[in-house]
């Protein structure tokens, strides 16, 4: 069994090449909270179609991909609902005022040296950090 | 033609989140989890996901998207409140779940009745979102 980080960098190159494709296909930036909060705000009706698309290929091809390889794919995700909900909250909220999140300002903004993108990553690896310590080591609740 | 390349996009994303491991909330959390185990893989993916991105951005400058129209235009450089506050926060609940919009899309179909929580209240937020941020204008202008 290779080390994780093999993998990662494996899985990293996939998403960079999905990014490319939709950059120089389409001329739009692979950013997941930009195509999915157009939808919810109306503000990308026009592209609706290929939005959906793109979402669903996102949400079918690691399934599909799990006999394969032949292990369990699952999130380990808390089984509290209300941390979950808070959660999506604030994902929701955060991506869509920052205009961007762990695709679109991390892998697209800082793969083009935007200053934003830095800034924003800096900010939510931050928070990410500052969070996991405060509700895992010192709280307990995640 | 668009419709086919988003299907490639994203079929390339969700097998990259999938090989990376990042469809499992616990790598992520044990990326920011620096007084923890601490697990660096999530450093690798992204390292992994821009060098693909630095080569297209390049081409972006020699060509025109394939599917026709135009490449996005040159980043602001503006970093406002919105960038700041809006990252904090989003980085609050990446913290809290270990989910970002990506891999909670990809969850809906392995990810049970917690990723379906999770994505009915980032959709939420992300309708909410608009109003909020128009209120933090007004709070950040001067008075």
């Amino acid at each position: 069994m290779e080390p994780d980080w093999i993998w990662g960098l494996v899985g990293g190159l996939l998403i960079g090449l999905g990014g490319a494709v939709y950059l120089l296909g389409n001329g739009r930036i692979m950013g997941a909270s930009g195509i999915i909060g157009g939808l919810v705000d109306g503000s990308g009706r026009n592209t609706a179609t290929e939005r959906l698309a793109f979402l669903a290929a996102v949400a079918i091809v690691p399934i599909v991909l799990t006999p394969l390889y032949n292990i369990e794919i699952t999130t380990n995700l808390t089984s509290n609902w209300v941390v979950v909900a808070a959660a999506g909250l604030l994902v929701g909220v955060g991506t869509r005022i920052a205009n961007g999140c762990t695709s679109g300002h991390g892998v697209c903004g800082m793969s083009r040296f935007s200053l934003r993108g830095m800034v924003a990553t800096v900010f939510y690896i931050l928070a990410g950090g500052i969070t996991v310590v405060l509700f895992r080591h010192i709280l307990g609740v995640i | 033609m668009q419709i086919l390349f988003a299907i490639l996009a994203g079929g390339l994303f969700g097998a990259g989140l999938f090989v990376s491991g990042m469809t499992d909330t616990t790598k992520v959390k044990g990326w920011l989890d620096v007084f923890g185990n601490w697990d660096p893989t999530l450093a690798f993916v992204m390292g992994g996901a821009i060098i693909p991105m630095v080569l297209a951005w390049q081409l972006t400058r020699v060509s025109r998207p394939l599917a026709g129209g135009v490449f996005p235009p040159p980043p602001p450089h503006e970093i406002g409140h919105r960038l700041v506050i809006g990252s904090v926060l989003f980085g609050i609940g990446w913290g809290l779940a270990g989910l970002c919009p990506g891999p909670s899309i990809a969850s809906l179909s392995y990810g049970g009745i917690g990723g379906l929580i999770f994505v009915a209240a980032m959709l939420v937020g992300m309708g909410a979102a608009p109003a909020i941020g128009n209120r933090l204008d007004r709070l950040a202008e001067p008075a």
